[in-house]
């Protein structure tokens, strides 16, 4: 994706980035196989820009990072979870409307 | 917004299609989607039968290729969710969109292609167990369950054609059907009763979802016989069916009795300066290549009626 204010987490990377973040953290655990995904990634895109400072909006890619997305039981992308503080806050599955995850971003803000 | 402009509602194929042919006719015409384009045929692993494509095509890739055709004759995109559409009251008015965000659109012409969305089985555990093993997507999920044992509740194509991809991944296919045999298309039979993987069970519907963190099982209910049973599965994808997505135009445009809009032969709805195409329209055939007809038709008749032809 051209927009640099999304990160891209891996397994390894994914306690010290998200998990000991200090601003709250949404992670997007996709992959490439899963047009949902596609579909809602222009979205991500725009929520990394407009919360940029406020959130961090990160990617996880599930088809080479399996044990994320095996510790918190992930079984159907897109899945989001949005931490805070390393504890999981919220978290939506399947392709929604931007108005429903900015109401998640709310509960952290 | 001048009021001249067409607005589309859904950006699945029959919207694009609608899309291309009104650019193309220099309507100034702008595409409102709730999510992103695309439509059901995102979620399809591979399409086979949309002419043109003879080693099949995947579903996203398919509507990139619309919306980058669509693009290049000038589209205008925007987000948003339609909740209300008032029909104009006498010639030469425009029609009223209302948004979920509360503004509200004048237009002087709206295609509706807001497709379907796929039906919910409505047993206890499922909408719980979402994300967790229940799915409705098995191109997104498929690959999460590797050498596990998943079950596919359905018998028409889209259950079918799923069944036998979930067995790239899956060690085994457990497909429950309603009734003693498939409604999917012949070929898909075919291929489904040779393939080693997959079982069938008859005549049962699902009671129930169970499991704590993610699905562990399912309860069975045989319509013939009254026996019920429990089958242990990792995993269910379900394929009952699809409903419209016209709740917002209840009262607005004429429908049948499961909301599919009623139109003529040009796509036009029984209220002025609305037409309806896709999915979303009362027809005998829902398919990619029947939503792209409409949205030609539909684009095509809006151009004479709004003046542009």
């Amino acid at each position: 994706m051209a927009d640099e204010k999304v990160i891209h987490v891996t397994d390894g990377d994914f306690e010290t980035t998200v998990l000991n973040a200090e601003l709250p953290v949404l992670v997007d655990f996709w992959a490439a196989w899963c047009g949902p995904c596609r579909a809602i990634a222009p979205m991500i895109d725009e929520l990394a820009s407009e919360y940029d400072g406020k959130v961090v909006i990160a990617k996880m890619n599930v088809d080479e990072n399996s044990s994320t997305p095996g510790k918190f039981g992930i079984r159907a992308i897109p899945t989001l979870i949005l931490f805070n503080k390393g504890n999981v806050v919220d978290q939506i599955t399947g392709a929604v409307g931007k108005a429903m995850i900015e109401t998640a971003l709310a509960k952290v803000l | 917004m001048k009021s001249d402009t067409l607005v589309i509602a859904g950006g699945g194929p029959a919207g694009l299609t609608a899309a291309i042919y009104a650019c193309r006719a220099r309507i100034p015409t702008v595409l409102i989607e709730k999510v992103s384009p695309g439509g059901q045929v995102l979620i399809t692993d591979r399409v086979d039968n949309y002419p043109g494509f003879p080693e099949g095509i995947a579903g996203y890739e398919l509507v990139d290729r619309m919306l980058a055709q669509a693009k290049r004759f000038g589209l205008e995109q925007r987000n948003g969710e339609i909740i209300s559409v008032q029909p104009p009251a006498r010639s030469g008015e425009p029609v009223k969109i209302s948004l979920a965000d509360g503004e509200t659109i004048e237009a002087g012409g709206l295609i509706i292609a807001t497709g379907a969305s796929h039906n919910h089985l409505g047993v206890p555990g499922e909408t719980e167990l979402a994300g967790r093993g229940v799915s409705y997507c098995a191109t997104c999920d498929g690959p999460f369950f590797n050498d596990a044992h998943v079950a596919v509740v359905g018998g028409g194509d889209t259950a079918v054609q799923e069944a036998i991809f979930l067995t790239k991944f899956a060690k085994r296919v457990t497909l429950i059907h309603r009734r003693d045999q498939l409604r999917a298309i012949k070929l898909l039979q075919e291929e489904a009763f040779a393939n080693p993987k997959i079982e069938f069970v008859w005549d049962t519907v699902v009671e129930s979802i169970n499991g704590t963190d993610k699905v562990e099982s399912l309860s069975l209910l045989n319509k013939k016989t009254g026996e019920k049973s429990t089958i242990s599965v990792d995993g269910v994808f379900i394929f009952v069916g699809i409903h419209p997505n016209t709740q917002f135009l209840k009262g607005t445009v004429e429908m049948n009795q499961w909301g599919f809009i009623k139109t003529d032969e040009e796509m036009r709805t029984s209220a002025p300066s609305i037409w309806a195409a896709g999915d979303c329209r009362e027809k005998p055939l829902l398919q990619i290549v029947t939503a792209v007809a409409d949205g030609a038709v539909a684009a095509h008749s809006a151009e004479l009626s709004m003046g542009h032809g």
